[in-house]
């Protein structure tokens, strides 16, 4: 009997070749005769292009061309924004800056030449003439009519306004007995995948086939956006993912780059390679969060929450990209968090400024809606003088599934959820009663303890197709080879999560064969069909539901070949541990396997072959959710925060693969916990990007990252069979407000009720020098 | 140009190079080894660890000729005769990766801790390996793995260091 391995934290399968550096991501690939590309980008933030001179650079030696914008920004087509807003003003996104550029990173032309070296030196002779022109920044003053303005033909830098929400806010906020107030800062944050971006491309004039190998999320819809951006068949572009380090949405996206090497590969007849550097990473790849808005939530004197307004400016950046514009209408569906709120309104004031887009950063607009939610509970308990527990615990509803799903004032219906449940097993494992009585000691010995609590929930497994912009839905094909070798292919093309473990057990599972025999094919649209891609915590939720449905359909015409084979009706023919049995006779899937590719024995109408293809569209998103608890010590004279206690109690539904939940429930807390106290994108006020180096841009190390106790609870998803739910963005919805209210506790006798993140050392201590001057 | 040589997991290589080639590029890009990664250019990351003489040193700040004369070993010339040394094995038991693209130059950092220190506590092996940024991990995975693999050290003997 072979042992069942889904629910099983079994060693990857993509690990062998991980850990002996025998994976190829795209810079690992070397093609014969590739030329190497090197961008000049914008060093102002917003100026006028007065001249280009390329001609020391043409000369350089082992050089092969020069493109400006001028020379090919009208041969390819803009940039893609998939995302569509009502009255969205939407600026013309070309691949490179023809008589301006709109931010420090910009790219304005681009050498190809012999290697990086000559490529690098050449790029350094191309002269550029500015004529600085004045700069926007701040999101909240660039929708001020006196601001100047980004994009002329727009007239103005409100790229769009959007009310979202249900419910009548007036009346709920008037029927409060108390309202809070908060201004709220969610600062840029910058993805940083370990592999930058970088693109390969090859033309074959013969066959007219163009390939692209580039590091993204979204090889189908990437292709499809290049090929209409090139003006290129869609069928004779085949774009290759190849091992991809890393994303966190900064691979969900299409960008000027990739455009660029597909058409100076058809140009130039030689393959053209373009591997990005950390400083371009920082100022040309997309950056997350970017909001500043203010919060309003009306509640009665017992906690019981009356309404929440959360009027916001987001920022855009210069440009669009894939999905700029529909981050914060993200947002704007969670802002209802686990809780009954009966009514809820976002206005959102979406702005230009000079700076590199926003889009998809782990979490896509999730993340500020947990965080201004659970910071206007924490609120709404210090302004009433209760726990922060208790005033969860009474906005909470009932444990509810597929008979009464939950019903939020943004319209959503959650699919699943026993908040209850996660939120009691978090504060028994962090001893959440003794853990306030030490504090009180603590405090009064002079120590400066806090305690965080975040209860969450978050949308995942995107989408419902009418609720994307591309398609929602994920696909996959199954096939048995002749050798009984099941071969896996799945639209959801992983960046690291392990799908090609999890889906090969779903495999092996269904098919009673070893993991081992199961191999699972991604990224390649010449071999895989049509997927979407794998980015909103929807890779196995869909993509392995797919998976899923796929091996039913299999098993289903294998089962009647089986009966064939014995002779007897497929309704007393059943399937286990990879044998088909009825009445005493059996056969084999191995049997089975061979005998439908050999197709000598098979019934009259069944086509041979061992094949199936799934499209699944769910029918709508699940609903993750969970407890974070932090505890932390602030040390009195220097302002440091050490966080003592981490505990997370995550529900992602059914669990395919323990390790791999928890390492991405690991990797999720510590982006959050980068976000909470060190990561910040800085452009001064010329807009100067100012944390361009991994020097300057804090990523978290080893050593400022906690032991994290992690537990789960288990309530399935009744929206997919399998009652997945996703976890790839939970630790970064979940912990940050966790984080940030363990140190707003620790200093809340000071009177502090917020601080902004991230929260550095520096602002504590001035805090506490304050109090101390106060006190003096 | 300047010639050098260049011993390289067991394999001694006399080449010809620009005196600015950086070490990581002469390891990937005239050597083929593709193993090591480049993930900052500035020697903050860690992903280009390699060990030149017995020392691990960020392969994307050194120049190929500084390590003439020298003896290298890149994630490829871990694996002695086909088993995965130990701190692979490790990783590999705790998902001490995801994306994988820190990974090489982690299990290099990793493997110069335990040749300093058999023995470290968490603390030390989180200082130890605070030159490499993972972003996928969190790093308890990998603390994890870095403890089991000193205790497979221990009782397994690691392959020499060639």
């Amino acid at each position: 009997m072979a042992e069942k391995v889904v629910g099983k934290g079994i060693k990857r399968t993509e690990d062998p070749r991980l850990i002996q550096g025998l994976a190829h991501y795209v810079d690992d690939i070397k093609l014969p005769d590739t030329l190497h590309a090197v961008f000049v980008r914008s060093i102002y933030a917003h100026a006028r292009i007065k001249k280009v001179d390329v001609a020391a650079a043409q000369k350089t030696p082992g050089v092969v061309a020069v493109y400006t914008g001028k020379d090919i920004s009208q041969k390819i087509g803009p940039v893609p924004c998939g995302a569509a807003i009502p009255d969205m003003k939407q600026p013309d996104h070309r691949v490179m800056a023809t008589d301006k550029v709109y931010w420090v990173g910009h790219p304005i032309a681009v050498v190809f030449a012999e290697n990086k070296y000559v490529a690098r030196d050449a790029a350094d002779k191309i002269e550029v003439d500015y004529e600085e022109l004045p700069v926007v920044l701040d999101e909240e003053k660039a929708a001020d009519p006196k601001s100047p303005v980004i994009h002329e033909k727009i007239g103005s830098n409100i790229a769009y306004k959007l009310t979202a929400g249900e419910g009548d806010i007036e009346a709920a906020l008037k029927a409060a007995d108390k309202i809070v107030r908060q201004k709220i800062y969610h600062k840029r944050l910058a993805p940083i995948a370990m592999e930058g971006r970088g693109v390969l491309a090859r033309y074959y004039p013969g066959e007219q086939e163009l390939t692209l190998w580039t590091s993204t999320q979204i090889p189908h819809l990437a292709r499809t956006q290049i090929s209409l951006m090139l003006g290129f068949p869609e069928n004779k572009l085949r774009l290759i993912a190849p091992e991809v380090g890393g994303g966190f949405g900064s691979k969900l996206n299409v960008y000027a780059e990739e455009a660029i090497m597909a058409y100076a590969s058809m140009q130039l007849g030689r393959p053209v390679k373009w591997i990005e550097g950390r400083r371009e990473n920082m100022q040309g790849t997309i950056h997350g969060r970017g909001q500043v808005g203010y919060i309003e939530i009306g509640c009665k004197k017992d906690g019981t929450i009356t309404g929440f307004r959360y009027n916001v400016f987001a920022d855009m950046g210069s440009y669009f990209q894939l999905l700029t514009p529909a981050i914060p209408t993200l947002t704007g569906l969670m802002l209802s968090g686990c809780y009954k709120i009966p009514a809820i309104q976002m206005n959102v004031t979406a702005c230009f400024t000079n700076k590199m887009s926003t889009d998809a950063y782990r979490g896509a607009g999730r993340p500020e809606a947990t965080y201004v939610i659970e910071r206007a509970m924490d609120l709404v308990a210090a302004e009433l003088g209760m726990d922060v527990v208790e005033v969860r615990r009474k906005n909470f509803p009932e444990p509810f599934g597929a008979e009464n799903p939950f019903k939020v004032a943004t319209g959503l219906f959650y699919d699943s959820g026993n908040y209850q449940g996660a939120l009691d097993k978090a504060l028994k494992m962090a001893d959440y009663t003794n853990l306030r009585v030490e504090q009180k000691k603590a405090r009064a010995a002079g120590r400066l303890i806090g305690v965080g609590v975040s209860t969450y929930v978050e949308i995942c497994a995107m989408g419902p197709s009418p609720a994307l912009p591309a398609g929602g839905w994920e696909s996959a094909t199954v096939r048995i080879e002749p050798t009984c070798k099941v071969t896996i292919l799945t639209g959801a093309s992983p960046h690291g999560q392990g799908q090609e473990t999890s889906f090969s057990q779903i495999a092996a599972d269904e098919l009673g064969v070893t993991v081992n025999d199961c191999t699972v094919i991604h990224g390649d649209t010449a071999v895989v069909q049509y997927g979407i891609g794998t980015f909103g915590s929807r890779a196995t939720a869909v993509g392995g539901t797919a998976v899923y449905l796929a091996l039913q359909k299999l098993k289903a015409k294998a089962t009647g070949m089986a009966a064939h084979m014995l002779g007897v009706d497929a309704k007393t023919v059943t399937f286990d541990d990879g044998k088909f049995t009825s009445g005493g006779k059996s056969v084999t899937i191995q049997e089975v396997a061979l005998n439908a590719h050999l197709a000598k024995n098979l019934p009259a109408d069944m086509e041979p072959g061992l094949s199936a293809t799934t499209f699944f569209e769910p029918k709508n998103f699940t609903f993750p959710f969970g407890t974070h608890i932090c505890v932390v010590e602030i040390d009195p004279e220097t302002g440091e925060i050490q966080i003592q206690r981490y505990i997370a109690v995550d529900d992602c539904g059914k669990v395919i693969n323990p390790l791999l939940v928890h390492g991405q429930i690991h990797g999720g807390i510590v982006q959050s916990l980068g976000q909470a106290l060190f990561e910040e994108v800085v452009y001064d006020e010329q807009g100067q990007l100012i944390s361009g180096s991994l020097m300057d841009y804090a990523v978290p190390k080893a050593a400022q990252v906690p032991w994290m106790e992690l537990d789960r609870t288990e309530t399935p998803s009744p929206v997919n069979p399998m009652g997945v739910k996703g976890v790839g963005e939970a630790g970064s919805i979940g912990a940050t407000p966790a984080i940030v209210a363990a140190v707003v506790d620790a200093l809340a006798h000071l009177g502090v009720r917020h601080l902004d993140m991230p929260i550095k050392p520096e602002h504590v201590w001035n805090i506490l020098k304050k109090n101390k001057a106060g006190a003096a | 140009m300047k010639k050098i040589s260049v011993t390289v997991n067991g394999t001694t290589h006399q080449s010809e190079i620009e005196p600015r080639l950086l070490l990581v590029h002469y390891l990937r890009d005239v050597l083929g080894l593709t193993g090591t990664h480049v993930g900052c250019e500035t020697s903050l990351c860690g992903a280009c660890t390699v060990m030149v003489d017995g020392q691990a040193v960020k392969s994307c700040t050194v120049l190929a000729a500084q390590a003439d004369g020298s003896t290298v070993t890149t994630i490829e010339g871990l694996a002695a005769g086909g088993t995965l040394h130990p701190v692979q094995q490790a990783f590999w038991e705790h998902h001490g990766l995801q994306c994988g693209y820190c990974t090489p130059g982690m299990i290099m950092a990793t493997a110069q801790i335990l040749q300093r220190n058999p023995d470290p506590s968490e603390e030390e092996i989180r200082h130890g390996i605070e030159g490499n940024l993972c972003r996928c991990t969190g790093y308890q995975h990998i603390v994890q793995a870095v403890q089991c693999a000193a205790k497979k050290m221990k009782s397994q003997p690691a392959p020499a260091n060639r």
